[in-house]
Order: C-alpha cells, then sequence, then structure tokens
C-alpha cells in the first residue's frame, strides 16, 4: 500500500425527493488498500456506489479519482477510467456465454482492449475466479455462487485501478466465503485497489485495512477494524439490531485472539 | 481476418447467391418475381434483426425506412432523372441519416415505450409524406414508361433491379454477420441483455444503439428504392404498410432472433408460407391471422426460433451457428 490517494470523496450528497440517502459522506482511499464500508441496511452504501461510479450524479460535493473529478460523468466514461463494479444483485448477461460476458469487461473496460486481445484477458481472468471449466456456459445458467464470481470476474477483466465490490459475499455458503475472501485478497495482491461494501462482519473486519461506516446517509467512523468495532457511536448505530451489535464485539474478541477462518 | 473464414458465414452466402443466381439462369420471370419478395424479406428481416436481435429494441415500425428509402430514390428517379443506382445509395445515406436523428431521441425510451414511439414514427411519416408536395402526397408518384430505356427496355431493367437486389441481400447478410462478430456487437447483445449493466461495464449504449439504428435503416432504403422503381410507381399506403413491420418481427422470431441465419430461413418459410395461404381461397383473407397465431405459437414454445432451437442443443452448434 503507498499513501497515494486514488479516489476522493468530497462532502457527497445524493438525495431521493426528500430523503437524504448520503449525506455530506467525505473520505478517500489510498492506491492498493482494501476499504469497507459498512452500515445498518438503507445506510446509503450502494447509493454512494452508485455516485462513484457514474449512475447517479451528486446533489452536492465531488469524487476525485486519481486526480480527476469524475463526479456527474456517465457509467460509461467512469469505466473507461478504470473504476469496474460488481454489483449486489448479480446482473449477467443471461443470454450470452460466460467467456462473452468476461470479453465484455475486458473489451470494453479501462484498456478498451480488441476482441482477440480481450478473449485472451477473459480466459486468464475466468482462471483466476475458477470459472474456465463453465467457459461456454450461457451465464444464465450458473449457480448463484458463480454468478458471484462472474460478476467479479467481469469486473476485473476490465483490468480496473479500483474495484467496488457489493456484498460479493451474500448469499454464500461458509466455503463458498472463504474461497472469495482469497479471491478478494487475490485481486489487492494484484495491485488493484478494493473500496467493498460486505454486511457479513467477520469477514469485513478480516480483510479490510480501514472501515468506514455509514448511517442514515452519514458518515458516523472511520479506522482500523479494531477502532471501529469500539466504537460507540457504530455500536449504537448496530443496536437497532441487536444480534449485528453482539456479533460485532464477537469478532471483535476472534480478531483479537487471531482467529481468522472464513467459517464462524 | 479470421472471422471472415467462418464455413456458417460462407454456406448461408452461397445458399443465397446460389437461390438468387437460379433465376438469371434460367430466365423465368415468376421465379424472379418470387424471389424477389423472398430476397426483399430476407434483407428486411435481417437489418431489423441488427436492432430486434442484437440490440433487443423492439421496432414495429422498419418498414418506415423501406418506404421513406423508396420515396427518395424514386423521386431521384423519377423527378431529377438519376440512375438506379445512385439513386438508391443517395435514399440509402438520406434515410441512415434521417434514423441516426431520429434515435437519437426516440432510443431514450426502452421496451414497451420504445415499441410504442417506433409506431408512431412510422403513422407520422405516412401523414408528412401523404401531404408533402414533391413526393406527390396522396397520389403519390409515377416513373414514366420511357424511362425504362436507359436500362434496355423494361423487361430488361426488370433483371437489373432483380440481379442488384440479390448484391443488396448479400451486402446485408455480410454486415450483418460481421456486426454480429465484431467488438461493437458484443457492445450491442450486452445492451440487449441489462442495458445498465452494460454501462457499468464501459459500453456507450446511446451511442451504440443510435449506430444499431442507423444501421438497420440503409438496406431497407436501398431495397425500397429497387422495389418501386420495378414497380414503377409508389403511393404512401404502399411505402408505409404497418403489417410488414410485424410480418417482419414474425420472420425473425421464426428463423431465430438475435442469429445470422434465423432471419434468412425465417423469411423464406414465412414467405412461401403466406403465398400458399394468399393463393388458396379458402385462407386467403385469414394471411395475418395465420402470421398472428404463427407469432404466438414461436413465443410461447420455441422463443428463440429455429436456429435458437438448435444453438441449445449443444456448444458445438451454438459456435457452428451464427
Amino acid at each position: 500500500m503507498t499513501d497515494q490517494v486514488i479516489l476522493q470523496i468530497e462532502g457527497v450528497t445524493k438525495r431521493f425527493g426528500g430523503l437524504v440517502a448520503v449525506n455530506q459522506v467525505s473520505f478517500e482511499i489510498r492506491e492498493g488498500e482494501i476499504l469497507g464500508l459498512i452500515g445498518p441496511n438503507g445506510a446509503g452504501k450502494t447509493t454512494l456506489f452508485n455516485v462513484i461510479n457514474g449512475v447517479y450524479a451528486p446533489d452536492e460535493g465531488r469524487v476525485i479519482f486519481r486526480g480527476e473529478v469524475i463526479s456527474g460523468l456517465p457509467s460509461y466514461e467512469v469505466a473507461r477510467k478504470g473504476i469496474a463494479r460488481a454489483h449486489q444483485v448479480v446482473r449477467p448477461l443471461n443470454e450470452l456465454t460466460v467467456l462473452e460476458n468476461v470479453v465484455v469487461g475486458a473489451a470494453y473496460g479501462r484498456r478498451n482492449l480488441p476482441l482477440g486481445e480481450a478473449a485472451r484477458v477473459a480466459d486468464e481472468v475466468l482462471e483466476f475466479v475458477g470459472l474456465a471449466p463453465k467457459r461456454h456456459l450461457l451465464a444464465g445458467k450458473l449457480n448463484v455462487a458463480e454468478k458471484k464470481r462472474l460478476e467479479m470476474a467481469r469486473a476485473l477483466a476490465a483490468q480496473p485501478y479500483l474495484i467496488l465490490l457489493d456484498e460479493v459475499l451474500a448469499g454464500l455458503n461458509p466455503g463458498e466465503v472463504a474461497a472469495m475472501l482469497d479471491v478478494v485478497r487475490q485481486i489487492r495482491e494484484r495491485g488493484i485497489t478494493i473500496l467493498m461494501i460486505e454486511h457479513l462482519m467477520h469477514a469485513v473486519m478480516n480483510v479490510s485495512d480501514r472501515i468506514v461506516v455509514l448511517d442514515y446517509g452519514s458518515k458516523i467512523a472511520m479506522g482500523t477494524p479494531q477502532e471501529v468495532a469500539n466504537d460507540p457511536k457504530v455500536i449504537e448505530a448496530y443496536l437497532g439490531d441487536p444480534k449485528m451489535a453482539q456479533h460485532l464485539l464477537e469478532e471483535q474478541g476472534e480478531n483479537e485472539e487471531g482467529g481468522a477462518d472464513g467459517h464462524s | 481476418m479470421k472471422r471472415l473464414k467462418a464455413p456458417a458465414l460462407w454456406t448461408i452466402l452461397a445458399a443465397v447467391a446460389v437461390a438468387g443466381i437460379w433465376p438469371l439462369l434460367n430466365r423465368s420471370a415468376t421465379l424472379r418475381e418470387d424471389m424477389f419478395l423472398i430476397l426483399m424479406f430476407v434483407t428486411l428481416a435481417s437489418s431489423l434483426n441488427i436492432l430486434l436481435g442484437y440490440t433487443g429494441y423492439v421496432n414495429f415500425g422498419h418498414i418506415v425506412f423501406f418506404g421513406l428509402g423508396g420515396y427518395i430514390g424514386f423521386y431521384l428517379i423519377s423527378q431529377q432523372g438519376w440512375h438506379l443506382i445512385p439513386a438508391a445509395l443517395a435514399a440509402a445515406l438520406v434515410t441512415t441519416l434521417l434514423a441516426a436523428l431520429m434515435g437519437g431521441a426516440v432510443l431514450r425510451l426502452r421496451g414497451a415505450y420504445f415499441a410504442l414511439a417506433t409506431l408512431g414514427i412510422n403513422e407520422a411519416t405516412r401523414a408528412f409524406v401523404t401531404n408533402f408536395k414533391p413526393f406527390g402526397e396522396a397520389t403519390g408518384l409515377s416513373l414514366h414508361f420511357s424511362r425504362y430505356q436507359e436500362y434496355g427496355g423494361p423487361a430488361s431493367a426488370l433483371w437489373f433491379t432483380y440481379a442488384l437486389l440479390v448484391i443488396v441481400t448479400l451486402v446485408t447478410l455480410l454486415v450483418s454477420y460481421l456486426v454480429k462478430t465484431s467488438k461493437f456487437g458484443l457492445g450491442l447483445m450486452a445492451i440487449r441483455e441489462d442495458e445498465d449493466a452494460a454501462m457499468v461495464l464501459g459500453i456507450h449504449a446511446p451511442r451504440a444503439k443510435t449506430i444499431a439504428f442507423a444501421l438497420s435503416a440503409f438496406f431497407p432504403a436501398i431495397v425500397g428504392t429497387l422495389f418501386f422503381f420495378k414497380n414503377g410507381n409508389i403511393e404512401p399506403g404502399d411505402a408505409f404498410r404497418l403489417h410488414m413491420s410485424i410480418e417482419g418481427i414474425v420472420m425473425i422470431m421464426l428463423g431465430g432472433f438475435g442469429t445470422v441465419t434465423g432471419p434468412v430461413i425465417g423469411s423464406a418459410v414465412y414467405e412461401r408460407l403466406r403465398g400458399y395461404l394468399l393463393t388458396t381461397p379458402l385462407f386467403k383473407d385469414l394471411q395475418l391471422f395465420f402470421a398472428g397465431m404463427l407469432l404466438l405459437i414461436i413465443i410461447l414454445f420455441v422463443p428463440s426460433g429455429f436456429i435458437g432451437w438448435l444453438r441449445e442443443r449443444s456448444a458445438r452448434l451454438r459456435e457452428v451457428l451464427q
């Protein structure tokens, strides 16, 4: 990890009618880091992702990526700048094969490759996420865990500088979670910066360098996993969901014992 | 270029070329008229397929390009004294340009809203042409008999037009195949599957859709010019027949949407069926009823059409059949 800031969120606000989904949120991500974005349901995490990658323009504030203001650009231009995204609700291109899905990512991503080269990149990425044996299957025929991997593969194939992972662990069984976490760590080893939304606390606590906590659209805490888990404001935010607060504390205990298994 | 060596491409081009040249060899005028209709439908369906099959936008007004192109070409030939070939090309270019302008606006709509807007475009264009003086208003335009002398008399003008249609059909199929196997085509298919996801992946969807819409207008405009030149007259009712748009959709669905071969097979089969129904006294008024039934049956039971159904059988077939 370097100290170079790759993405800067400056006072971003996004409203839907009277609802303030994201409220004056500011933070930055350093190159090569894994930043976890957590918060109760409806905290505005996915909306913030949508602002970062151009699905929405922010009502206030701006997003600066590699020294360039990108807020307000359409999503296809943001993709070209080097931000890729894996969606929370998987969006496979059903009637295309797994390979074709990933080729789209490679061909239209940051490097804007011709088809032949994109196919080579796609093959390599499919190997990496373990979908190579299914490359000729229609994407619609994959199971949920495989579709999550496909989302990831498509985003990776774009060879982005920054990847946005939106709950890539949701709905996976413990074995699949562990495997996916391995993939996440390996992505970082490739030098790609990761911003991930995750509800699975032990996972996000384990894998993140720093964590940002949103609640009702506002940033309420930021720091290392330990700092965040001990922050009274964070515990309070999750108290609406007492089980979650308890969970947080338990995982904190595990972290201190050095228990890093993804199966708890 | 590797994709130009695909056997599937050459098989379908060879099949269409042989069928197209056949009437030229045995000089049968009836055969020529039959083939003219089939090739015309192949071109209309294949060009519509670029938008409907590859991009996933249902266009009920595809025939507007045929009508508008036909009018522009016919006007250039009959009023300005142009030769058929430059007139057809000019008609195609102007129609494509108009489509690009229209597309930029209506392609902001999606799904049923887009489909409804395309119905509106066809009706609005028909209404405009019906009141447009240079195009002869409601009575249309006709070609003076003597104009065929330039092509060696009426008979050889018909053969000449037919030969051009064979070439146009082959070019349409080649373009359809090249689009499908290109990066641009992959982008269109990504838009068809999930437009928002495609944009997040980096596809400039508004531009890609507009290009697809404009491209789908080019070939019908040429065919429109050829058809009405052969006919010797053009009027709004013939140029903007809504049911031909719908029949085009039936042909695509029958053969397999989103494939290169599908519209060819669909057009040939549908045209034969249509010919049979029209010449059988019992059914002659029910041709559109059968078209509707056919569309319903396909959508309910074989939504991917004949070629699509074959492609689903195995991964190997999926690779070979385009």
